[in-house]
C-alpha cells in the first residue's frame, strides 16, 4: 500500500496493514495489562509504602520477601481465603440454580414472557453501586424489610443482616444470586432453546412422565452449559470486589480477597502487601483458567456448543 | 396418577417461584424510586409504609443532588467516559477485528487465542501496579486515564465479538469492493461496517454498561470530587454522614435510568451482547 512507501509482495502489504490496524488495541492491552500483570509479580518483592511511590523506592533492585512473610503471616489472611472460598461456590451455586429455574419457567410461550426477562434482566444491567445501596438501606436493622418482620411477629428483634456473622456472608450470596442470575438464565435459556424437539419427543412415546423428562432429557443436555458457566462464576466471583467491599466492606467475616488487596492499599498504605496478595488471587486464577481451557474449551470444540 | 401430580408442582413451582421472582427484582427497584421522593420524616416514621402517596410526594431531592451535590458535575463526567469509551472501542476494535477475520499475517492464531485469554483477566490482579502507574504518570483524577484502562477491559470483548461476526459476512461483497476500487478503509467503511451493524451496537451498548457502571477503578483513581463519575460520586456522598436516604437513593435513581433506558430501546441487541460478553463481570 501506498502509505508506508516500502513495497514489498502482496502478502507482506497485508501483513503489514493487519499491524497497524491492531496496534492501538494491541498496546493498550499491553500496557494496561499485561505489562501491569508481570509488574505487580516485581512490586510484590519489595517493600513499598504508598509514601515511597514519590520516590524511585518502586524500581529499587532491593528485592524482599517481606511483604508475603507479612500476608501469609496476617491473621486475616487465612480467613479471607475461607471467606473467598465460601462466597464463590455458594454464589456460584446459587446463580446456577436460579439461573436454571428461570430458565424452566419463561421456556414454555406465554403472554408476558418477553416482558419478564427484560424484567430479569435489570438487577444485572444496573449499576453496582446503585443496586448495593438500595439493599443496603433495605435491610437495615432499622429499614423497611426488618421493621415489617418484626411488626408481622416473625422476628422478636430485627437481624443486622450485612453486619453479623455468619448471616453477612448469606446475605452476601444471596445477593450474588439476586445479581448475577439473570446473566445464567440467558445462557441456559439459550442451550434449552437449542434442544432438539424429536428427543421429548421420543420420551413422549415411550411415555416419561414431566420429571423424568426433565432428569433424562433436558439436564443432560445441559451439562457443559452449566459445568462452562459454574467455573466461569466461580472465577468471577473469586475476583468480585464490588458488591463486597459496597455491601459490608468486607466486615462480620466478608474479607474476601480481592477486598483484603485494596485493604493493604489503600487502609493500610502498602503497596508491597497488596501486590503480594493480587498474586496469591492471581496464582489461584491461573489455576482456574487452566482447568477451564484444558477440560471445557476443548470438549466444547469436540461438541461444538 | 403421578403424571397429574407432578404437573401440579411443576405448576405450583412456576407460579410461586414467578412470583417470588418478581416481587424480588422489582421491588428494591421500585423502593429505590419511592425512597427518593418521600419525605424524610415519613421515610424514618414507618419505614415499611412502601405505597405511593401521590400528595405527599417531594420533588426537591432531585435539584439538591443535581446542584448542591454536584451530580451534574458527575453525571457530565460519565457521559465523557462513556462516550469516549464506547467511540475509541468501536473504531480501534472494528480495524482489529477486521485485521483478524479477514488478513493473514504472522501470530494471528496467538492472538485470536490470546485475545480470549486476556479477556479472563481480572481487573482486580492489575490494580495495585495501575495505581502505582498512574499515580507516577500523574494519569490519577484524570478522566482519560479512566478510559485508557476502560479500553483494556472494553477491547478483548469487542475484539472477539467483531470479529466472530465480520467471518460470517461473506467476503465476497468485500472483494467486489476492492475491484472496483476502493480501498480497505472505504471498503470497511462502506461495506463491512454496516453488513455488521447489528454486532456494532451490540459492542456499543456492551461497551456503555462496563463505562457507566464500573466502580473499582473509579474508586481507587479519582480523588477530587470534580473528576468523580457517578458511582465514584454515590459512593462519596453514602459516607457522608449528613447525607439522608432519600438523597442517597435520588443518586441511585440518576445513575440506574440512563442505563436501564438505554436498555429497554435497544433490548435485543443488548442481550447479544451480553451473552457473548457478559462471560466477564
Amino acid at each position: 500500500m501506498r502509505i508506508w512507501g516500502e513495497r514489498g509482495t502482496l502478502q507482506d502489504q497485508e501483513q503489514r496493514l493487519a499491524y497497524l490496524f491492531l496496534l492501538v488495541p494491541v498496546t493498550i492491552v499491553f500496557l494496561v495489562i499485561i505489562f501491569p500483570t508481570v509488574w505487580n509479580l516485581w512490586l510484590s518483592f519489595h517493600k513499598l509504602s504508598l509514601r515511597d511511590l514519590r520516590t524511585s523506592a518502586p524500581l529499587s533492585l532491593n528485592f524482599t520477601t517481606y511483604s508475603y512473610l507479612k500476608v501469609f503471616g496476617d491473621l486475616d489472611f487465612t480467613s479471607s481465603l475461607i471467606a473467598t472460598l465460601t462466597y464463590s461456590i455458594g454464589g456460584t451455586l446459587i446463580t446456577l440454580l436460579l439461573g436454571l429455574g428461570t430458565a424452566l419457567l419463561l421456556s414454555p410461550k406465554f403472554r408476558g414472557r418477553g416482558a419478564m426477562r427484560g424484567l430479569f434482566l435489570i438487577p444485572y444491567i444496573a449499576p453496582v453501586v446503585a443496586v448495593t445501596f438500595t439493599w443496603r438501606l433495605l435491610l437495615d436493622p432499622r429499614g423497611p424489610i426488618m421493621t415489617a418482620l418484626v411488626n408481622v411477629g416473625w422476628l422478636k428483634q430485627p437481624l443486622h443482616l450485612l453486619g453479623q456473622r455468619p448471616l453477612a456472608m448469606t446475605t452476601l450470596i444471596l445477593f450474588q444470586g439476586w445479581r448475577y442470575f439473570p446473566l445464567a438464565f440467558l445462557f441456559i435459556m439459550a442451550r434449552l432453546q437449542a434442544i432438539p424437539r424429536t428427543l421429548y419427543e421420543a420420551a413422549d412415546v415411550d411415555g416419561a412422565t414431566p420429571f423424568q423428562k426433565f432428569f433424562y432429557v433436558t439436564l443432560p443436555q445441559l451439562k457443559l452449559i452449566l459445568a462452562t458457566l459454574g467455573l466461569l462464576r466461580f472465577m468471577w466471583t473469586f475476583n468480585r470486589f464490588d458488591d463486597v467491599y459496597l455491601l459490608t466492606s468486607g466486615a462480620a467475616g466478608t474479607k474476601v480477597l480481592p477486598v483484603l488487596v485494596v485493604d493493604y492499599l489503600i487502609g493500610q498504605f502498602d503497596v508491597g502487601a497488596g501486590a503480594a496478595a493480587a498474586m496469591v488471587l492471581f496464582g489461584c486464577l491461573t489455576v482456574l483458567l487452566i482447568i477451564y481451557f484444558r477440560l471445557i474449551m476443548r470438549r466444547a470444540e469436540q461438541m461444538e456448543v | 396418577m403421578r403424571l397429574w401430580i407432578e404437573w401440579s408442582i411443576i405448576w405450583t413451582l412456576r407460579v410461586v417461584g414467578g412470583l417470588v421472582l418478581i416481587v424480588a427484582v422489582a421491588f428494591p427497584f421500585y423502593w429505590m424510586i419511592i425512597a427518593s421522593l418521600t419525605p424524610l420524616a415519613r421515610l424514618l416514621a414507618d419505614p415499611t409504609d412502601i405505597g405511593i402517596h401521590l400528595g405527599e410526594m417531594i420533588f426537591t431531592t432531585y435539584p439538591e443532588i443535581w446542584n448542591v451535590f454536584h451530580f451534574s458535575r458527575f453525571f457530565l463526567n460519565s457521559t465523557y467516559v462513556s462516550i469516549v469509551t464506547v467511540a475509541l472501542t468501536l473504531v480501534f476494535s472494528t480495524l482489529g477485528a477486521y485485521a483478524v477475520a479477514r488478513l493473514r499475517f504472522r501470530g494471528r492464531t496467538v492472538l485470536s487465542r490470546g485475545i480470549l485469554l486476556v479477556y479472563m483477566f481480572p481487573a482486580i490482579a492489575v490494580a495495585i501496579p495501575i495505581y502505582v502507574i498512574f499515580s507516577k504518570l500523574g494519569l490519577r483524577n484524570n478522566l482519560n486515564g479512566l478510559v485508557l484502562f476502560y479500553l483494556a477491559q472494553t477491547f478483548p470483548v469487542a475484539l472477539y465479538m467483531l470479529h466472530s461476526y465480520f467471518k460470517t459476512v461473506p467476503p465476497d461483497l468485500e472483494e467486489a469492493g476492492r475491484i472496483d476500487g476502493c480501498s480497505r478503509f472505504s471498503v470497511i467503511w462502506r461495506i463491512t461496517v454496516p453488513l455488521s451493524l447489528p454486532a456494532m451496537i451490540s459492542v456499543a451498548l456492551y461497551t456503555f454498561m462496563i463505562a457507566w457502571n464500573e466502580f473499582l477503578f473509579a474508586f481507587l483513581f479519582l480523588d477530587s470530587p470534580s473528576s468523580y463519575t457517578l458511582p465514584r460520586g454515590i459512593q462519596a456522598v453514602a459516607n457522608n454522614v449528613n447525607v439522608s436516604q432519600q438523597l442517597l437513593m435520588t443518586g441511585a435513581v440518576i445513575a440506574t435510568l440512563p442505563v436501564v433506558a438505554v436498555f429497554f430501546l435497544f433490548e435485543r441487541y443488548f442481550i447479544r451482547g451480553l451473552t457473548a460478553g457478559a462471560v466477564k463481570g
